[in-house]
């Protein structure tokens, strides 16, 4: 009789026991959800911060957004008005928080998103998911100016102020004494030889179009090469890869011959567009290079492929050739078929040495400052990386890490 | 002296716009819009490239100077490719429009341009991209010549690299334990060694002297020092 009584008892403790079993595996809700925009960036990016009651009984955290106002009147978009963002660790939610970005722009705005709603939602250990908690919208705004930007903007402020301050320096009478550049002493031995040899000069500006820096830098010392032919009256050849070079070429070297007080001499048809197609160009080029035989070759400008196989063409033909580049792997190749070649910075530096006028000196001095200022960077870095392996969990670590941070690395 | 004042401000102020786009989100619509009148620029400019060709060749081939038979080929090609791309002749058929021929697909193998393009061009451009491998072949044996220390470096470098690059580079050092004394004696060690510290340190120099370079000739340009692309005329 006493067990028939217990058994309704026992019955609600068990049913009792079902209906709370999974509510105990449940984690606690996501607490103190909010989200708010990055600070100076671009926009389309947004922290999603949360806090986790309990770290032990929650094993992911599902952060989702609502949709745009795009998003929403999408052909065929879903019905549920939330986008799954990630699934991440619920820890990521802590601190400065999880970092969403590629938030869609506004359909009015480019620097703004519309206003969007975030929630999460945490996974417990067994699998259970609790119900979702909102923050408040959050509209992801472009800043003005990029805070990650700021090493760069210093040193674009630092290496811009000693090149300005040099172009000052010099313009007040300073002393600008810039070392001999051998190719550039070597353009009027070339021009001289194919005089000579009652040959052409050929001019290579490269196969980028005006605005890439090396087309500008190249044309800048065909100006130079044309003068010299122009003085000896020697023939150039100028072939182009871009309407636009052959059109700035023809500009220069009318120039260089009125400046050599030779404008009778000025062939406008020595200066031609071949193609934009690179081994179309090239084949023009080298095959031009075997049957006329040019006596002296240059080539400066912005090269890829195609320098070494008009380089190697030079050589065979038994041309001096002057090489400028600021592409660092085409360099050996130059340095290898070439007689004299201007690496990198020497390229830049040309237009300014063969000016020899003091400002543009100046700007070279200026630039030195800018590498003296790098060198001490890579020393002071290296130093610190060499410190910091020493003791890698003492205050040399993080200002190790600090400094690589700050140049992007 | 205006062919001199306009170009100038134009490129000063198109110079600093594109700086400033570098570090404000809120210009990057006019750098696209900068960037956008080089293009037009540079389609107008293409008339004038394709006149200068046409002078040049009708020129060659009415004065019958040597080559002119190159010439009349390069014309021949121009005009057909011009004409079979700009009327898209052959075009395959737009689903969604197939009434309307201009809709259609012209840069697809089935198509006469793209046919043009696929089985004229490409291999044309192939080949001569493949004789580069001859002319780096003549390139190394001119530059690898043991005739001073500077390329007797070179060799020994370019000997530890090509050979690290095959089989016998891990048939010649391979037996050596990695975690040896002597795992520098290892083929393929030394080349990392050389391509990770000798030769990233050479590049990273020459990467910063350029980039030093481009600042400085972009500041002369913008600030109209240097004036030497300008014409004098």
């Amino acid at each position: 009789m006493l067990r028939i009584r217990r058994v309704p008892a026992m019955l609600a403790a068990l049913l009792a026991l079902v209906a709370t079993a999974p509510l105990a595996a449940l984690p606690p809700d996501p607490v103190d959800v909010s989200a708010v925009d990055r600070p100076g960036d671009g926009g389309a990016a947004v922290f999603v911060r949360w806090r986790v009651p309990a770290p032990d009984e929650t094993a992911r955290a599902i952060v989702e957004r609502s949709r745009t106002v795009a998003e929403a009147t999408r052909e065929g978009a879903a019905e549920t008005p939330w986008i799954l963002v990630a699934e991440v660790d619920p820890l990521l939610g802590q601190g400065d928080g999880y970092l969403v970005t590629g938030i869609p722009n506004s359909k009015g705005d480019r620097h703004a998103s519309d206003e969007i709603v975030f929630r999460v939602a945490f996974i417990g250990t067994d699998g259970e998911r609790t119900p979702a908690v909102e923050a408040a919208p959050v509209v992801a705004r472009a800043n003005a100016f990029l805070l990650d930007k700021i090493p760069l903007a210093i040193v674009c402020v630092v290496v811009s102020a000693s090149v300005l301050a040099w172009i000052l320096l010099s313009r007040a009478g300073w002393s600008v004494k810039i070392r001999r550049i051998a190719a550039l002493e070597a353009i009027d031995e070339a021009v001289g030889r194919a005089t000579e040899m009652g040959r052409s000069v050929l001019f290579v500006p490269g196969i980028q179009d005006m605005n890439d820096i090396q087309t500008v830098a190249g044309v800048t010392i065909l100006g130079r090469v044309a003068k010299t032919a122009a003085e000896y009256d020697a023939k150039l050849e100028v072939p182009t890869a871009r309407s636009i070079v052959m059109t700035a070429a023809r500009e220069t070297v009318q120039s260089a011959h009125f400046a050599a007080g030779r404008p009778e001499t000025y062939d406008e048809s020595s200066i031609r567009y071949i193609t934009d197609e690179q081994f179309g160009y090239v084949a023009y080029v080298a095959g031009r290079m075997v049957r006329e035989k040019p006596a002296a070759c240059f080539y400066m400008g912005a090269f890829y492929a195609e320098s070494l196989v008009l380089a190697e063409n030079g050589n065979a033909i038994g041309a001096i050739q002057v090489a400028g580049t600021a592409e660092a792997s085409q360099l050996p190749f130059f340095v290898a078929a070439c007689d004299y070649t201007l690496i990198g910075e020497e390229f830049y530096a040309a237009s300014a040495y063969l000016s020899g006028e003091r400002d543009q000196l100046g700007s070279i001095k200026g630039q030195d400052l800018g590498k003296l200022f790098a060198a001490g960077a890579i020393i002071v870095g290296a130093i610190l990386a060499t410190l910091a392996s020493l003791s890698p969990s003492g205050p040399m670590a993080g200002a190790s890490t600090a400094f690589r941070a700050f140049f992007g690395g | 002296m205006l062919r001199r004042t306009i170009p100038m401000l134009i490129l000063a102020s198109a110079g600093l716009l594109l700086i400033v786009a570098k570090f404000s989100p809120f210009t990057v619509s006019w750098q696209e819009t900068v960037l956008g009148w080089f293009n037009i620029l540079a389609a107008v400019a293409f008339v004038l490239g394709a006149g200068n060709l046409l002078a040049v060749n009708l020129e060659q081939i009415s004065s019958r100077r040597p080559g002119w038979a190159y010439a009349a080929i390069t014309l021949f090609a121009f005009a057909v490719t011009l004409v079979v791309g700009m009327f898209k002749v052959g075009a395959v058929p737009n689903g969604m429009h197939p009434d309307i021929h201009l809709a259609g697909a012209h840069d697809v193998p089935q198509a006469p341009f793209g046919w043009i393009y696929d089985y004229m061009l490409v291999p044309l451009t192939s080949t001569m991209f493949a004789m580069l491998a001859f002319y780096v072949a003549s390139a190394a044996f001119r530059a690898f010549r043991a005739k001073n220390i500077e390329a007797i470096l070179l060799l020994g470098t370019a000997f530890i690299i090509l050979l690290s690059q095959t089989a016998a580079g891990m048939f010649l050092t391979g037996w050596i334990p990695e975690d040896s004394v002597f795992s520098f004696l290892r083929l393929d060690v030394m080349k990392r060694g050389i391509t990770e510290h000798v030769q990233t340190a050479g590049m990273r120099a020459i990467t910063i002297g350029i980039a030093l370079g481009v600042a400085a000739t972009s500041l002369r340009l913008i600030f109209g020092i240097d004036k030497s692309y300008l014409s004098k005329t």
